[in-house]
């Protein structure tokens, strides 16, 4: 342990519980806004993080090397304060004011101890780094906890707009609607194939009137997901290739390799049922 | 080493894959297939996949040997219930198991394995 | 159940110690929580690269990396031999030797599974392919 750590260490003993009251006055937990909930989650919060730093420097951990597995324990705490933040829909910039809040009650209680200017500063330095690294964490784990979110969403609106429709028994109809992009492909591949594991599904027919553009990697994309289908042992059809699509495939050299294809889904659910021996009358 | 079990029902053997095979097990049992449908005169072969979650380039190659096998020995096969993420795996893998026949599941696979002795019936 | 360690190696040298490496990825990518499909992809192309190791390479060992990036989290894996290697790796990676006749390294394949692939490879010392794939 150097001597800067102990020095923070000692402090950190004396002082625990004034530094963490002058360090939530600091953060903003006197405000009028905060309710006695939020008041006691954060004096938790500020707990926990003291107990991180403490548990890390009595393992002698160096805050250059902050990935080290001594400060786990710190990085969960700082990770976890992050993700509620960020849930609670809290700005970067909030979350890791509230961490670096705790440099100024740690500096008034280095400044007390008793020793030289040069070590003193040495200490502050010190602690200065620790603190800015783990500000550095959080944002860090705020961006990422903000990028899972939206792509959670991104999911769900997947989802919501590329539904699996039993168009008849044994018929699954997927309306493919925009751009088909290598996610958005390969989450319609793994719900297609499910669905038609849990239906006993023989036929899947992908319509894309809805989609705007077929390139050689689309191209790709859809056939990848028709080979998937055959080799589970269902058929797949490819329906809704407008005239202008046509001709880009053609001019593509893209080769179909014999996927039948039909003009629209209504062609296309005709020939299933034609397939399946049935005949449509009208009643007299 | 422990061999993959065929079971007879009527003219159609029956294989259920529940282990991580090592090469020579599926060795083994292409082997073994062989000589049964050749021993019995078996105009079926069904094999049951849907408990493997892994078909790597060997059992695919495995698969797809033992359906040309079945075929010179004038007896059909198909493979059954095969797990999507296996699917998407082999299609990534660039196997298309040309030539394997697949259904979603055992009553599929035995409906297509009586088409398929329609079928050479009417040749014949 | 306990977490596996950081780091780790297998020995690929038999036909059980495939399945050992298919069956030690899986424990792996189920620890760093991947999807069903791309747990599938992970093993599949382990089973392929330990098998290349052991057929061709004359043996070697599987070696992993439990990755963390931020908070990014990967698996990577290395299989090595001391075989002897690949002269031409450029047309090892070309798909006209895929394994559907089974005269390849199924390379180009895996490839594929993967998000990151490496193959460092000495005529007459060895080879090591690098898979990684992250969450």
């Amino acid at each position: 342990m150097t001597q800067q750590s102990q020095v923070v260490l000692g402090v950190l003993a004396q002082h625990e519980e004034q530094i963490i009251s002058e360090w939530l006055q600091e953060a903003g937990a006197g405000s009028a806004r905060l309710t006695e909930a939020a008041r006691r989650t954060m004096q938790g919060e500020a707990a926990e993080i003291v107990r991180g730093v403490r548990g890390a420097l009595q393992a002698g951990a160096d805050p250059e090397d902050f990935k080290a597995p001594a400060w786990a324990p710190l990085r969960e705490t700082l990770e976890s304060l992050s993700r509620s933040r960020a849930a609670q829909g809290q700005n970067a910039g909030e979350t890791s004011v509230f961490v670096l809040a705790f440099k100024r009650p740690m500096f008034s209680a280095l400044q007390r101890v008793a020793g030289d200017a040069q070590s003193q500063l040495a200490a502050v330095w010190w602690l200065s780094v620790l603190v800015d690294k783990m500000a550095h964490w959080t944002v860090t784990t705020y961006q990422q906890t903000r990028e899972e979110i939206i792509q959670r969403q991104q999911q769900d609106l997947l989802e919501l707009s590329t539904p699996v429709i039993k168009l008849w028994d044994g018929v699954l109809a997927v309306p493919m609607i925009g751009t088909l992009d290598s996610a958005r492909t390969q989450m319609v591949m793994e719900t297609l194939l499910q669905r038609i594991v849990e239906t006993g599904a023989t036929l899947a027919i992908i319509d894309i009137t809805g989609v705007p553009t077929v390139d050689t990697l689309v191209a790709q994309h859809l056939l990848k997901t028709v080979s998937a289908i055959r080799l589970m042992g269902a058929e797949c059809v490819i329906s809704g290739i407008r005239p202008q699509i046509a001709q880009t495939i053609v001019h593509l050299g893209i080769d179909l390799e014999g996927i039948a294809s039909k003009a629209s889904l209504a062609d296309a659910l005709g020939l299933a049922l034609r397939q399946r021996g049935y005949t449509i009358t009208r009643a007299a | 080493m422990y061999r993959i079990p065929i079971l007879q029902m009527g003219s159609i053997l029956l294989v259920t894959i529940q282990v991580d095979m090592e090469d020579q097990m599926a060795l083994a049992l292409q082997d073994d297939l062989a000589t049964r449908i050749a021993a019995t005169g078996a105009k079926g072969v069904l094999i049951d996949i849907s408990a493997l979650e892994i078909v790597d380039s060997f059992v695919g190659r495995m698969l797809a040997s033992i359906s040309g096998i079945s075929r010179i020995l004038d007896a059909t096969t198909v493979v059954v219930g095969m797990q999507p993420a296996v699917a998407i795996t082999l299609v990534e893998l660039g196997l298309s198991l040309q030539g394997v026949r697949t259904a979603l599941n055992v009553e599929r696979g035995m409906e297509l394995l009586a088409q398929a002795r329609e079928e050479t019936a009417l040749v014949r | 159940m306990s977490a596996e360690p950081l780091q780790g190696s297998l020995p690929v040298r038999s036909e059980e110690d495939i399945v050992a490496s298919r069956q030690k990825v899986r424990v792996l990518a189920q620890q760093l929580k991947f999807s069903l499909v791309d747990q599938t992809k992970m093993i599949t192309a382990a089973s392929e690269l330990s098998r290349n190791t052991l057929v061709h390479g004359g043996g070697g060992v599987m070696r992993w990396e439990l990755l963390e990036d931020g908070v990014r989290r990967g698996l990577r894996l290395h299989f090595e031999d001391q075989g002897p290697g690949i002269a031409d790796v450029q047309l090892a990676l070309t798909d006209g030797w895929t394994s559907g006749t089974g005269m390849g390294l199924g390379l180009p394949g895996s490839k594929r599974l993967v998000h990151e692939f490496e193959l460092k490879s000495v005529p007459g010392q060895g080879t090591i392919v690098s898979i990684t794939r992250w969450k």
